[in-house]
């Protein structure tokens, strides 16, 4: 009959208005400046650079300013200029540090090769949104202060992956130090008795120091 | 009737008109009654002015509950300053007069529509002893008043020179005259069963109540229940809103007759298509729904403008409702539901009225039969038409290419 379904049409309409007072079901809205939503792990926006601790970013960044990033980023928003000295990095050995490392965020377009092709898991990517500036060519060009961000915040935004990453870091970690003890116990043994098997270099003694050379 | 009697001098009763005596008492009398007339007009545009500013709130907080969302909500308290921040913003908007424009029309438009749906608003008792102007032919003057409001949209369509305004314009035109018909038709009615064509009247004649508890309201009656809907559909084509807002449909015609007004004159366009809504909707009060009378006797100590007010704002209310709901009609729906149905049926329901006229001195039994014969003649038309209008439109089949 005629009009049935303009009823029906009402009682949804009327079952919307009832639901949205009752429970988030329907009514889903987040009043976003004071309400925030939990960001889904997977989201990514634009890269940041991972250091150790947060109360000595600079001293702690794992970038080595291998520029692998600089060279493969499609916009090339990247900026590296390698330092002239080196520091000791979070594992304490000397390497070379970025001395400057500018992302342009304004050109950036989030596609995370950067992070791919990273060998050090140095630079990752984040989940900063409110980063509108009034000024593009200052406000969005991010230096390496702005951008480095502690191992800790990468554990709150991408769980999973920096699990993953401390683990492998941690993995390799132990296989330096592993590698570096064979290395000295490779260089300790064989220096009480340098003088006896010079005199007849045998396979054995030839072939103990040889795995430690590439670690040294 | 004692305590009746004392109810209907109470001091919240009165006051309204007690407020006035004591304004313009003190006056002569010729400029007392201009005092009266004035601070009529002043009340009317107050309160029907600050409903328009809340119902546009209320219409977007209802429209976005609807639509699961909170809607305005950050001006003021629950959003209640919203109105005035709209209001503010329309004022201080650039008002554009397009260079081919009628510059005098296109600024006349807006203020005889606006000017022409307060006129409505004259006759419409709004409570015991307030009806701004007591005609004999009330229904009559509201009708013609209200019919001005088609000129004023064919003028600001036909002044902005713009082929979309003038479209929609002429779609206005041929909507609002359409539906004029089952408009008046369904009052016709009203006015052969109470016999009388002033507002006060019709409202005098659905006092009381039958056994104590069932108000003698018109749309407790079957031909009067019928009457309301016909009434509410054309009210509802009438004010342009959705589902008839043919005239303002943004996918065909841009904004229709107000594309070329911006600023405060659309404002005033908005305001003119809320009031005549709000004088609709008391029309239909005071016609079908008894008007300011309370809906039982043990209520009667609530005054008789708020339950004229409360039944205003159910009928606004269910506008609102309706526009959440309902798809906008193509225009040959539009004409076809005007003229093939809600004409016929309205021509239908007078001959019910007259028959329910006839017999109201039939009794016991014959109730039976009246009411029977009554409900069949509104049912059956309605059907019987309902079918024919969908014919050939029934439940679709899609299938795969």
């Amino acid at each position: 009959m005629l009009g049935t379904g303009l009823i029906q049409g009402l009682a949804v309409t009327a079952r919307n208005f009832v639901g949205s007072f009752h429970g988030t079901k329907r009514f889903v809205t987040t009043q976003y400046p004071e309400e925030r939503t939990k960001l889904p792990e997977a989201y990514r926006n634009f890269p940041f650079l991972v250091c150790e601790s947060a109360d000595d970013p600079m001293g702690t960044l794992r970038c080595v300013a291998c520029q692998i990033c600089e060279k493969e980023c499609p916009p090339q928003c990247i900026y590296i200029e390698k330092s002239k000295d080196k520091k000791p990095d979070a594992n304490g050995k000397m390497q070379i540090y970025p001395a400057v490392f500018d992302i342009d965020i304004a050109v950036c377009m989030s596609c995370q090769i950067c992070v791919e092709v990273c060998p050090f898991d140095a630079i990752e990517m984040d989940q900063v949104f409110e980063i509108a500036a009034t000024d593009r060519f200052t406000g969005l060009m991010m230096d390496r202060h702005a951008l480095a961000k502690p191992n800790g915040y990468f554990h709150q935004i991408h769980p999973t992956q920096a699990e993953e990453v401390d683990s492998r870091l941690a993995a390799e970690r132990l296989a330096a130090e592993k590698k570096a003890q064979a290395a000295a116990a490779a260089k300790a043994a064989p220096r009480p008795a340098p003088a006896p098997p010079a005199q007849s270099p045998g396979a054995p003694s030839a072939q103990a120091p040889k795995p430690a050379a590439p670690a040294a | 009737m004692s305590p009746a009697a004392t109810t209907h001098e109470s001091l919240l009763e009165r006051g309204p008109v007690l407020l006035r005596d004591w304004l313009t008492g003190f006056l002569p009398e010729p400029a007392r009654w201009v005092a009266n007339c004035l601070l009529i007009i002043v009340a009317i545009l107050a309160v029907f002015g600050l409903l328009f500013a809340f119902l546009t709130l209320a219409e977007r907080k209802i429209l976005g509950r609807i639509q699961n969302r909170p809607g305005p909500n950050r001006t003021g308290w629950f959003g209640l300053l919203q109105p005035f921040a709209d209001g503010i913003k329309m004022l201080t908007k650039e008002d554009i007069v397009p260079r081919a424009a009628s510059p005098v029309l296109h600024f006349l438009a807006p203020v005889v529509l606006l000017a022409a749906s307060i006129l409505t608003f004259a006759v419409i008792p709004y409570g015991r002893d307030l009806v701004p102007v007591e005609l004999d032919a009330a229904v009559l003057y509201f009708f013609a008043a209200g019919a001005a409001t088609e000129l004023a949209v064919f003028t600001a369509g036909w002044a902005s020179h713009n082929k979309y305004a003038l479209l929609a314009a002429m779609r206005a035109l041929a909507q609002l005259i359409s539906y004029e018909l089952p408009l008046l038709l369904s009052v016709v009615p009203v006015v052969l069963a109470t016999g009388t064509l002033s507002t006060t009247g019709i409202v005098a004649a659905q006092s009381g109540w039958k056994w104590g508890f069932v108000p003698h309201w018109l749309v407790f009656t079957p031909w009067g229940a019928a009457a309301f809907a016909i009434f509410m559909v054309s009210a509802l084509a009438e004010s342009n809103r959705s589902p008839f807002d043919l005239p303002e449909a943004e996918s065909e015609l841009i904004a229709g007759h107000l594309t070329e007004y911006s600023g405060f004159k659309y404002a005033l366009f908005f305001m003119a298509e809320y009031f005549a809504m709000c004088a609709s909707s008391g029309l239909a009060v005071t016609l079908f729904l008894g008007g300011w009378h309370a809906p039982l006797p043990v209520l009667e100590f609530i005054p008789s403008y708020v339950w004229f007010a409360v039944k205003l704002l159910a009928l606004l209310l269910g506008f609102i409702w309706i526009r959440a709901t309902m798809p906008r009609l193509r225009i040959d729906q539009l004409m076809r539901l005007a003229w093939k149905f809600l004409v016929p049926l309205a021509l239908v329901n007078l001959g019910t009225a007259a028959f329910w006229s006839i017999t109201f001195q039939w009794e016991g039994p014959f109730q039976l039969v009246r009411w029977a014969v009554a409900a069949g003649l509104v049912v059956g038309p309605f059907y019987v038409l309902g079918r024919g209008l969908s014919a050939g439109l029934g439940p679709r089949t899609y299938r795969f290419a």
